[in-house]
């Protein structure tokens, strides 16, 4: 396996979906391969993230309009029932 | 959940107040505009609420939730009708098969783990920096992939993309956003440099 196929699968392995035997390729190359092995790294460095990072606060009257809109809307959505 | 469905305005509200800085969040990075990404929100909880009694559970209320509001953005992106949403239509996706995967350049370890990163103000600002870098296109579908947790199918049936399409994207948002990134937070000093071969 080449570092260009190894590009070419690193979704499938990084998200757990690659099959079992090119698994085993995809390490063995990994383990020859210091760039190949960070670049992995960076992947799911990348991956964590943005997954756990921090996110945007409603503007506190954007909020408040939010909340009154959902209400209006519902009074007039549950008042025939 | 239940208790909304059942005609409860507070359960409602309970789920909105979970859910609103999410959704809120992804608008804003899907749209780059606050009040598009306001609009998109209120419209997102008004449009859950109407149709509660479609959601079946199959998929969990957030990434029901994460449906709705990419369908409202991208309503919102048509109607500014930016070249970039023409490229989210079908009729580019074989163009996508036919780029070359770029390769990493910047490889370097990074100077400090994620979970010490996610917690610092200027990595928000770090994050959003490197998304505009992206293509639309593999903004998008790194936002709902990656950001959101959507499965690979779930991601393709909200953008209304192929699933191989999906995935040919996300591989190109996350080499990119590692390029990034590393420039940024790689350590200079563990920094690699490919041997020729490498490039074969």
């Amino acid at each position: 396996m080449k570092c260009e196929d190894m590009l070419a699968m690193l979704n499938e392995y990084v998200d757990g979906t690659i099959d079992p035997s090119i698994c085993a390729e995809f390490e063995q190359h990994m383990a020859g391969c210091n760039p190949c092995q960070v670049v992995v790294d960076n992947i799911r460095q990348t991956i964590t993230l943005f997954k756990n990072g921090q996110r945007y606060e409603l503007p506190v009257s954007f909020r408040e309009k939010l909340h009154q809109a959902l209400r209006e809307r519902w009074k007039e959505t549950h008042q025939t029932s | 959940m239940v208790r909304a469905k059942a005609g409860e305005l507070d359960a409602f509200e309970s789920l909105t107040y979970r859910y609103e800085q999410r959704v809120y969040s992804l608008a804003l990075r899907m749209l780059r505009h606050a009040q598009d990404a306001e609009d998109v929100t209120q419209q997102t909880f008004l449009s859950a609420l109407e149709h509660l009694d479609e959601f079946r559970g199959e998929a969990g209320f957030a990434t029901w939730l994460m449906r709705i509001a990419t369908h409202a953005a991208l309503k919102v992106m048509r109607k500014h009708g930016g070249l970039a949403t023409v490229s989210l239509a079908a009729a580019t996706e074989s163009a996508d098969d036919e780029e070359a995967i770029p390769h990493p350049e910047y490889i370097a370890d990074w100077r400090h783990s994620p979970e010490q990163l996610v917690h610092r103000n200027e990595t928000r600002r770090l994050l959003d920096e490197a998304l505009a870098e992206l293509d639309e296109k593999h903004r998008l579908v790194f936002l709902l992939r990656d950001g959101e947790g959507l499965s690979v199918r779930e991601t393709a049936a909200a953008l209304g993309l192929s699933e191989a399409n999906v995935k040919v994207r996300l591989l190109r948002a996350r080499l990119q956003l590692r390029e990034l990134l590393t420039r940024t937070l790689g350590d200079p000093d563990s920094r690699i440099q490919r041997a020729p071969h490498h490039h074969q």
